[in-house]
């Protein structure tokens, strides 16, 4: 005999669960969690570099850095002033995922730890569908891209507490319209903080940082 | 690529509802996923005949139903879809929209034989 099961389930409902744990094992010890995702060579290492030695005496900081193959990410982290930089290799996959963040967790020692920045795989597809039980996730948008990116992509624009604009400085030299580009935005992500940087000059930075100052202390 | 991980997640709902059911085999699987729910297409039936062997589930036929997106304009009230380069409200221009379709990534049913 056949017959129809109706199931209604999402399909990715086991990694949100898991999520769940490690956003639990992050509130546990007070930690504040960011997952950074962004297209490669949108600036998320730069980004991490200008960002841990404006926090560096405020907070102890771990990287988590999920990349398909090398640690190159995770050593730059280090290099840069974190104090703890866990490389965690995908094997392939184009995302990090909670399973993968919980493993790259295990080698953190949490009580010696204030802020988790999460440095996902360069990719603006997969890493919106999987999420990691952080706290906040940040996208890393770069002018060089291009202004359609949000029509584009819309699930990476929706699925994000933050926006980074990278490389303003470069502005001028190419064809980018910031109102095409900030339409699309609003559209998909009203609530969302943008903060137009630029990695190379240091511009706007300080603002990124007291954000995260803001949201670290809200969290306590 | 993402394809594999979400087969996977899909083949160990399958089974555990299969199970529940007593079913000896099944036959298909009723898949609901919205335009922005991003990623997937046609594809993970080729995973999933490979991921699916010697289980009840093998060779079970994967069925898509795609669902537009559909967005709702706070300011005028238009009903609209988007097209590719533009997302603002057609009619008034507004950005002040919400989603109402478009999010689903589900599965809706399977068939199975008992």
């Amino acid at each position: 005999m056949t017959k129809k099961v109706p199931i209604v389930e999402k399909i990715l409902g086991a990694n949100e669960t898991l999520a769940e744990k490690n956003r639990a094992k992050l509130d546990e010890h007070g930690v504040f969690g960011i997952n950074l995702m962004a297209s490669p060579g949108a600036g998320k290492t730069s980004l991490i570099e200008q960002t841990l030695p404006k926090l560096a005496e405020r907070y102890r900081i771990a990287v988590i850095d999920g990349d398909i193959a090398t640690s190159i990410d995770a050593d730059r982290a280090a290099e840069a002033g974190a104090d703890i930089a866990v490389q965690v290799n995908t094997g392939g996959n184009c995302h990090l995922d909670a399973v993968m963040l919980q493993k790259g967790m295990e080698e953190i020692d949490f009580s010696k730890i204030d802020l988790l920045l999460v440095e996902n795989v360069g990719n603006l597809v997969c890493p919106a569908n999987f999420v990691l039980g952080t706290h906040k996730s940040v996208l890393v948008a770069s002018v060089p891209e291009g202004d359609d990116k949000p029509y584009k992509y819309p699930g990476m624009y929706r699925g994000v507490e933050a926006l980074i604009i990278n490389k303003i400085d470069l502005l001028p030299y190419i064809p980018f319209k910031m109102e095409y580009f900030r339409k699309g935005v609003e559209v998909l992500n009203a609530e969302l903080v943008t903060f137009p940087i630029s990695c190379a000059t240091g511009e706007g930075v300080d603002e990124w940082i007291n954000w995260i100052i803001a949201e670290v202390e809200a969290n306590k | 690529m993402h394809e594999l991980p979400v087969t996977e997640s899909i083949l160990k709902i399958t089974l555990r509802h299969a199970e529940t059911h007593k079913a000896r085999r099944v036959t298909d699987i009723y898949l609901v996923l919205g335009d922005w729910s991003s990623m997937v297409d046609d594809s993970i039936q080729f995973h999933w005949d490979i991921l699916s062997e010697n289980t009840i589930a093998h060779k079970a036929t994967l069925h898509f139903e795609r669902i537009p997106v559909e967005l709702f304009c706070i300011d005028c009230t238009h009903i609209y879809t988007p097209t590719d380069k533009e997302l603002v409200c057609p009619k008034c221009e507004s950005t002040k929209v919400r989603v109402t379709k478009g999010d689903e990534f589900n599965i809706d049913s399977i068939e199975i034989e008992t």
